[in-house]
């Protein structure tokens, strides 16, 4: 049956405080969920107070403080720290989104940092992500055709071609919609999720790609794409405020017209 | 259960079903109100008509369909179990076609 609560080993313990120091007068304490594979604990949360007058002002730069200044051992992935790779999308207050791109100041009290829901912990912020890029494989996210370009020229597409992809090329595969989603949750290993529809419409609507036949034909399926239930978490959580409910939807339109 | 056609058929039935049933309740209730709530013989009255009785079947007939294909999804979402899923989604089909069948009668042996 369904799993509604936590397995006995996943339930979060409290852990340990870090109170600050020196005599900062602007603080804000964040409290950071904690898990390593080395030992046999559950995961606890860890707070820690930090000098917000000495702090970027995003919540990366609160993660990265902590890291060089309190605790090292502290784990998450991070790399171009403005919204383009995609690497740090973590739970902060209650929203997945990139913590390169939440504000410190746009939390009201404490900031609650947890992984992406409902993954896989390799260790504390960490996600395993191996089947969701799995899955994004699946749907072949690359340009297929079976005609050549003309020699020594790149394939043409008008603007009004091109602007059908606005709004879906610029998903940085952070997987925060996908986590986002219950569907996904309950139905992860067979459901492909918001992130990797909205990918397989990217190549459904642009008009240089050939294979849009085959594309729907193997998206047709009950679980793969009908799981979707428009929920509409993927799009309230995106954090570049795509819209993957709608490329979702138009790709079950497509399914409509090709019957 | 999960054939690959299954996918945008199932998708298509279920909202027509849906849409079916918009028309189909705001008639049902207004009579109930209007018709249905003046006793036993006046109801049977309303029921002898054919126009009634031809919205009743075809109400019943799209609220055991709508009920299956809805049922489907929430057990295909939350039962993992494969065999417990299974019995399930036959379990559904049966009782929602023997509930049908058997409303449709009720309907038909009151007109005739």
């Amino acid at each position: 049956m369904a799993e509604f609560a936590l397995p006995k080993h996943s339930k979060i313990v409290k852990g340990i405080d870090y109170p600050i120091n020196s005599e900062a007068e602007n603080t804000k304490k964040i409290n950071v969920y904690r898990w390593s594979p080395d030992d046999d604990e559950n995961p606890r949360i860890d707070s820690y107070t930090i000098d917000l007058d000495h702090c970027g002002p995003m919540v990366l730069d609160a993660l990265i403080k902590i890291k060089q200044e309190i605790d090292s051992s502290l784990t998450f992935r991070r790399s171009c720290r403005e919204g383009i790779c995609g690497s740090c999308s973590m739970n902060i207050d209650g929203t997945n989104t990139l913590a390169c791109l939440k504000s410190i100041d746009d939390v009201k009290g404490d900031i609650n940092i947890y992984p992406l829901p409902h993954m896989e912990v390799i260790k504390d912020l960490v996600p395993d992500l191996s089947k969701a890029y799995e899955q994004l494989t699946s749907v072949k996210p690359w340009l297929q055709s079976k005609s050549d370009p003309e020699k020594g020229k790149s394939r043409k597409q008008s603007p009004k071609e091109r602007e059908k992809i606005d709004g879906l090329w610029e998903c940085v595969l952070c997987f925060s919609c996908s986590t986002s989603c219950p569907s996904y949750w309950w139905n992860g290993d067979k459901y492909l999720g918001p992130a990797v529809l909205l990918q397989a419409y990217r190549w459904i609507a642009d008009s240089r790609d050939e294979n849009t036949e085959q594309r729907l034909e193997e998206l047709e399926d009950s679980f793969k794409l009908y799981r979707c239930h428009t929920i509409m978490n993927c799009t309230k959580t995106c954090p570049k405020g795509l819209n993957p409910a709608k490329a979702i939807g138009e790709i079950k339109k497509l399914q409509l017209e090709r019957r | 259960m999960q054939s690959k056609s299954h996918g945008v058929v199932h998708w298509k039935l279920q909202r027509i079903s849906a849409i079916a049933m918009i028309p189909l309740i705001i008639w049902f209730v207004s009579s109930l109100v209007f018709s249905l709530i003046n006793g036993y013989d006046q109801s049977i009255n309303w029921l002898q008509s054919p126009l009634n009785a031809t919205g009743m079947v075809l109400l019943f007939g799209t609220l055991y369909f709508h009920a299956a294909s809805g049922l489907q999804v929430v057990v295909e979402d939350y039962v993992h179990n494969e065999g417990l899923k299974i019995m399930s989604l036959i379990l559904i089909k049966l009782l929602s076609v023997l509930l049908g069948v058997l409303s449709i009668l009720c309907v038909l042996k009151i007109y005739l």
